[in-house]
């Protein structure tokens, strides 16, 4: 297994480490990290996972454009974990391709570079650091040096602590800044881990079932805050709440056994015939 | 922005242990608390030297060698509970082999010693005599000056548990699996030095200890120096640690811990940061284990037995996991009370051991400092 030089990894807009600039030579000069001048922010090709014969994911097909907020749905087992399983590394496909802009394999990037290229993943049950406090949750996905020695040398520095404090106020934690991430309400640690990913700042962010036990005022405002999300970040988020589905989509997706069933606005989706099949069952 | 008051949070909040509204073990004592611990062990280094060597024998202050001998060992095991609090308490690996890190810097500081030895007398180890080697084997040499064999009661450790750490996190091994590997590698290291043909004593190990960078062993001076020295040292990795895990990388720590896969999609490798504290973690114990060899004037293979490694843990889990000062407490207390119950009733020490290591596991999960916090939260 080839191991992977931590120090080699550029964040997408960093410039530094463009060494492999114009190699593409496809008449433009290929830029660093991330490339979505043709406006495609992801792109999943023909992609199929079996596990032991099931097929997970069947020959699924999806763009999403840049700055859109999509909403994936579909019924349980549809192959939507499996989906951002496999946009993350976790999961390799038996086929098909898939691209972060034009230029980023996805199926060649392990984890942590997934991350660093600039896609951020929410899971759904939320994965708090439970021990720290909310304030050090953050820190700790705060964009700098990863790597050992720049953890032992880390003092946060007064524009870190702005990015801190405008994210406690984007999630609603600003109050709770110093109590353990354990203690947190259900919503709340959805809300933090939400957070975790914004300061990462990633391009992308997978959001699996963001408001799973969250309460009518939490969902709310979680939808507010991710219509101000869009445009500037890329979302696409699972949810099986129609409530805050209509909140939220301009456009929605329908998985149904591994590919896509249907695509459009929310009504045209509920209204297609297929989709209620699924849903309804016969 | 409205701000959320806990009557609007969601009723349907996962049910909790009752553990959780102890306080964060990875919150750090008050001041006083490492103050005093610190000043107890810098006023021992003025204080015993007085008590043993200036106030004369008859008196009732006076402090006999065999205490002051007794509670400098004690404060190299209370370093290798310092030790296991950072991979267990923080890092959450669980090390059942410790024992071998430890053994490993006695043995260095043994090959110092028995050279030490030769250089005074002329004569080569027993053991050696008795299987006719004329000249020590080549993995000895430079052994007779003192900072080479120090560096290598660091260093030996501390590779160690580089290749060992880096193979067994590479492949994600974890918990109990790991524990285990662990278990089987101290116990394999000792197997390998019972042997006499490896070189160093069988199992009778080193000793016929004579003089230590030419002051003669066995004197209540050298006793008194080995505690300060001791002391001294403890303070420093105490420090040591706490800056440690005071630092980013000691909260990368306990998130690894928590959520190890969070811990990757924040960016981070794991790999290192597991690494990095196993590694010092080992180096510590070889520090305490060249510490301890002098003291107790041999070093065997008995030292890197299974059961020792456990009793480590056993130390740091009644003292109180993730506390720094918890696992210090532990080894004192747990070291203590083994000094006096094995004069007395030998027979009962494991089975108070044992006892007292369920007590703490179901009752206690945070240790005495747990309880200490436990207490104090209760009254304000």
């Amino acid at each position: 297994m080839a191991e992977l030089d931590w120090r080699a990894i550029v964040y997408p807009d960093t410039e530094a480490g463009s060494g492999d600039a114009g190699a593409a030579g496809y008449g433009h000069v290929r830029p660093a990290g991330l490339d979505t001048s043709h406006g495609v922010a992801l792109y999943l090709d023909d992609i199929s996972v079996s596990f032991d014969g099931f097929k997970a994911l069947n020959k699924l097909s999806l763009t999403i454009g840049v700055g859109e907020l999509r909403c994936i749905i579909g019924p349980n087992g549809a192959g939507k974990t499996t989906m951002m399983d496999v946009i993350t590394g976790k999961t390799r496909p038996d086929e098909g391709q898939a691209w972060f802009g034009q230029t980023i394999d996805l199926l060649k990037l392990r984890e942590a570079e997934v991350v660093a290229a600039g896609i951020g993943r929410k899971f759904q049950k939320p994965t708090v650091f439970e021990d720290l406090s909310v304030q050090d949750n953050l820190e700790l996905a705060l964009k700098a040096d990863k790597r050992v020695r720049g953890t032992l040398r880390f003092r946060l520095n007064a524009e870190q602590r702005d990015r801190i404090e405008e994210v406690l106020g984007l999630i609603g934690l600003h109050d709770q800044a110093a109590r353990r991430a354990g203690d947190l309400s259900h919503g709340q640690k959805q809300w933090l881990e939400i957070g975790m990913l914004l300061m990462l700042e990633p391009k992308l962010l997978l959001l699996d079932e963001p408001v799973a036990g969250m309460t009518d005022f939490e969902t709310d405002r979680t939808a507010e805050l991710f219509v101000s999300l869009a445009g500037r970040h890329t979302l696409m988020v699972v949810e099986h709440d129609m409530e805050f589905v209509r909140k939220i989509a301009h456009k929605v997706t329908v998985l149904h056994e591994g590919s896509v069933l249907a695509e459009g606005s929310l009504e045209q989706v509920q209204a297609d015939p297929r989709v209620v099949e699924v849903y309804l069952g016969r | 922005m409205a701000a959320i008051t806990p009557n609007e949070l969601p009723l349907s909040a996962p049910a909790r242990a009752p553990r959780a509204q102890l306080q964060s073990p990875t919150a750090f004592l008050p001041l006083w608390g490492w103050g005093v611990f610190i000043a107890l062990l810098l006023g021992a280094c003025v204080v015993v030297p007085l008590l043993a060597l200036a106030v004369p024998q008859g008196s009732a202050w006076h402090l006999s060698p065999y205490w002051v001998g007794l509670a400098g060992k004690i404060l190299c095991y209370a370093m290798v509970a310092l030790a296991m609090d950072l991979v267990w308490g923080y890092a959450g690996i669980l090390s059942l082999g410790h024992g071998l890190f430890f053994a490993l810097g006695g043995y260095a500081m043994g090959m110092y010693l028995n050279r030490a030895m030769t250089a005074a007398s002329g004569n080569l180890p027993d053991f050696m005599q008795f299987m006719q080697w004329t000249q020590y084997p080549w993995y000895w040499a430079g052994t007779q000056h003192f900072a080479w064999a120090m560096f290598l009661a660091v260093a030996a450790p501390g590779l160690l548990a580089f290749v060992f750490g880096f193979f067994a996190f590479r492949s994600r091994i974890k918990g109990v699996y790991f524990s285990i590997i662990t278990q089987a590698l101290t116990y394999a290291a000792m197997l390998l030095f019972f042997r006499n043909e490896t070189g160093f004593g069988g199992n009778n190990g080193l000793t016929d200890f004579k003089t230590l960078l030419g002051f003669p062993m066995g004197t209540a001076g050298m006793t008194v120096a080995l505690f300060v020295v001791s002391s001294v040292v403890l303070a420093a990795m105490f420090l040591f640690a706490r800056w440690l895990v005071r630092s980013k990388f000691g909260r990368v720590l306990t998130a690894i811990r928590d959520a190890e896969s969070r811990v990757m999609f924040c960016g981070y490798n794991p790999l290192w940061f597991k690494l990095a504290v196993w590694t010092i973690s080992a180096m510590m114990c070889g520090i305490a284990g060249a510490l301890y060899a002098p003291q107790v004037g041999i070093i065997n293979p008995s030292e890197m037995s299974p059961a020792n490694s456990i009793e480590i843990a056993i130390w740091a889990a009644i003292g109180g996991r993730g506390t720094l000062v918890g696992p210090i407490v532990g080894a004192v207390l747990v070291n203590g009370a083994k000094s006096v119950l094995t004069v007395s009733f030998p027979q009962f020490w494991l089975y108070v051991l044992g006892g007292l290591f369920i007590v703490v596991t179901l009752f206690a999960p945070y240790g005495l400092v747990g309880l200490v916090r436990q207490w104090r939260m209760r009254r304000g």
